[in-house]
């Protein structure tokens, strides 16, 4: 069966004041499979990934065109409010930046921003996705404990549990393993797997093993254009363009 | 033979270091302790908590009060602080979260500017700008009144902490990493609320030790509140009364009316005791980051 686009991208150019970062950018991010955004330092993957969710707001000196479709919407020139998408989208980044509250807080965040405030559906909450990103056992006793005394592991899992809570349809992961030991990160990727009958998942690496250990789908990106893309098979196994073939060799990273 | 003469130097430089930090860890003891043997004599003849407390100020009697001095003090930098620490905070918001960062770049030089006015400078725009103004704002509440009062003496020290406390807020609210706040935004929080819930309970040690800093400028300062603050000796019922604090005190009188037993030595302790609330302001906020960091 043919993946359907969950996100469509359309001639998208970005600048930062004069300097163009991405290039004419059209791409596809197939529902439900991991995509993974792959490409050396510097080539515009975390200002692909945060156009998706428009937190290019916050930069100067901006300037966007072309079309990022999810559903009936051009989320770039979206009338409806800018939070409802961005709740639509669970980020993860680089470095876990646990909010300033407890572990309870950090999840429990999102929903009272949405206007949950009964305990018991908090707390049901609270417990299930710390359950879903296997946190719960490790943390159960110590909810209302700062969230920044945990592990730097422990946290990137819990802020991927804060996006989830917000019942996002897609996670959006900025290198998300690079600040973690081995173990954690394979916890990660492993749960990424976990996750993806559930969401849609883009996950941005420079690391070429990695990607090949989970990605279901590859945009691969050079100095802001994206060069070839397709199902990590055949992306692997048999890469059509000459800079998609000496990236895979390892020629440049 | 250049391995030894770098050692040595190395070392001389080291140990210069060491004096230096030596000199300015001690300066606060010598101070306190040259301050209290100078007001030794007036401890002998009266407790010190008769001092602090009582409201009676007749040097001439041998009545030493402070309380008018002490109160007024708290009254004139509270109130300087209170008007001041909100619009620090949301022109330091506004100035590190919503701006350019080009508005940022022109401001800084303006606020260095503001801080680098000599207070006498002050003192003089509050005589002619800010006295009138509070004399005619008494008028309007129905309070007779002159403009020397409490209240323009806040008035006057809220500007002058303003470039303090401001650059003080800008550094911390700019050391929290852009993240937290895409962090909270893509969790579908609006801009206000990621400042409301993320930056400021992020940033909130810091803004306190901000507005300690603040008040302990406030009440040090002296001469630009002495100008507008009337220089009576009483315990101010309200805003609108003039007041007499604590360093105008020292300031007016020190190196006249020596002819008056003890009254150098009562200056001394009028000394001592800004030294020490001052202290115990700096010391009570820092403590309170610190027990703050502890459970964060
Ligand atoms: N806020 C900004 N202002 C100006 N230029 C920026 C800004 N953010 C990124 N850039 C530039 O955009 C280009 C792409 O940056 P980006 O962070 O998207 O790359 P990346 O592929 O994520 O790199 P890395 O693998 O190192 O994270 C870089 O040349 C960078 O210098
Ligand atoms: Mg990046």
């Amino acid at each position: 069966m043919e993946p359907s686009g969950k996100i469509k991208i359309q001639n998208l150019n970005l600048f930062i004041g004069k300097q163009q970062i991405l290039k004419n950018i059209n791409a596809e991010i197939p529902e439900n499979k991991i995509t993974v955004i792959l490409g050396p330092s510097g080539c515009g993957k975390t200002t692909l990934l945060k156009t998706l969710n428009r937190l290019t707001d916050l930069y100067e000196n901006i300037k966007i065109s072309g079309t990022v479709e999810m559903g009936n919407e051009d989320i770039l020139h979206t009338k409806t409010d800018i939070t409802k998408i961005r709740r639509k989208m669970g980020l993860v980044s680089q470095r876990p930046y646990p909010l300033p509250m407890s572990i309870y807080g950090n999840i429990a965040y999102g929903l009272k921003i949405s206007g949950h405030t009964k305990k018991q559906f908090l707390d049901e909450k609270v417990e299930y996705y710390l359950k879903v990103t296997h946190l719960w056992e490790e943390v159960k006793d110590r909810l209302k404990q700062p969230a920044s005394a945990l592990s730097v592991g422990q946290q990137q899992r819990l802020c991927l549990a804060r996006g989830l809570a917000v019942d996002p349809e897609i996670i959006l992961a900025d290198e998300p393993a690079s600040a973690l030991d081995p173990v954690s990160s394979m916890a990660i990727e492993e749960l990424f797997t976990e996750l993806k009958s559930w969401y849609t998942i883009v996950v941005v690496t420079h690391i070429l093993r990695q990607a090949k250990r989970i990605a279901d789908h590859v945009i691969f990106m050079y100095l802001g254009e994206v060069i070839e893309q397709g199902p990590a098979g055949e992306f692997f196994e048999n890469p059509k363009m000459e800079k998609t073939k000496a990236y895979i060799k390892g020629a440049f990273n | 033979m250049k391995y030894i003469n770098r050692h040595w130097k190395d070392k001389a430089n080291s140990t210069w270091m060491l004096v230096c930090t030596g000199i300015i860890i001690v300066l606060p003891f010598v101070l306190i302790i040259g301050l209290y043997l100078k007001s030794a004599l007036l401890f002998e003849k009266c407790s010190f908590i008769d001092l602090i407390f009582s409201k009676e100020w007749k040097p001439w009697e041998n009545k030493f009060g402070f309380a008018p001095f002490i109160i007024c003090s708290l009254w004139v930098s509270i109130l300087a602080l209170l008007l001041s620490a909100p619009v620090c905070l949301l022109t330091a918001i506004y100035l590190t979260h919503y701006a350019k960062s080009r508005v940022l770049k022109i401001m800084q030089p303006v606020i260095d500017i503001l801080a680098g006015i000599p207070s006498v400078i002050y003192g003089v725009w509050g005589i002619l700008v800010i006295v009138p103004f509070v004399a005619k704002l008494g008028n309007f509440f129905g309070i007779h009144t002159t403009g020397y009062t409490i209240l323009s003496g806040a008035l006057v020290l809220s500007v002058m902490i303003i470039p303090f406390i401001l650059n003080v807020l800008i550094e911390i609210l700019r050391t929290i990493p852009e993240e937290l706040s895409e962090a909270s935004l893509s969790l579908g929080a609006t801009k206000w609320e990621t400042i409301k819930y993320v930056i400021i309970k992020k940033a909130f040690t810091g803004i306190i030790s901000a507005f300690g800093l603040g008040l302990s400028r406030a009440f040090g300062e002296t001469i630009a509140v002495l100008m507008v603050v009337g220089n009576v000796v009483k315990i101010p019922q309200g805003v609108f009364d003039a007041g007499y604090p604590l360093p105008a005190l020292i300031a007016n009188n020190y190196g006249e009316m020596l002819s008056i037993p003890m009254y150098d030595s009562a200056l001394m302790m009028a000394a001592l005791i800004l030294l020490v609330i001052v202290i115990l302001f700096n010391t009570a906020s820092r403590m309170y980051i610190y027990r703050l960091e502890k459970y964060r």
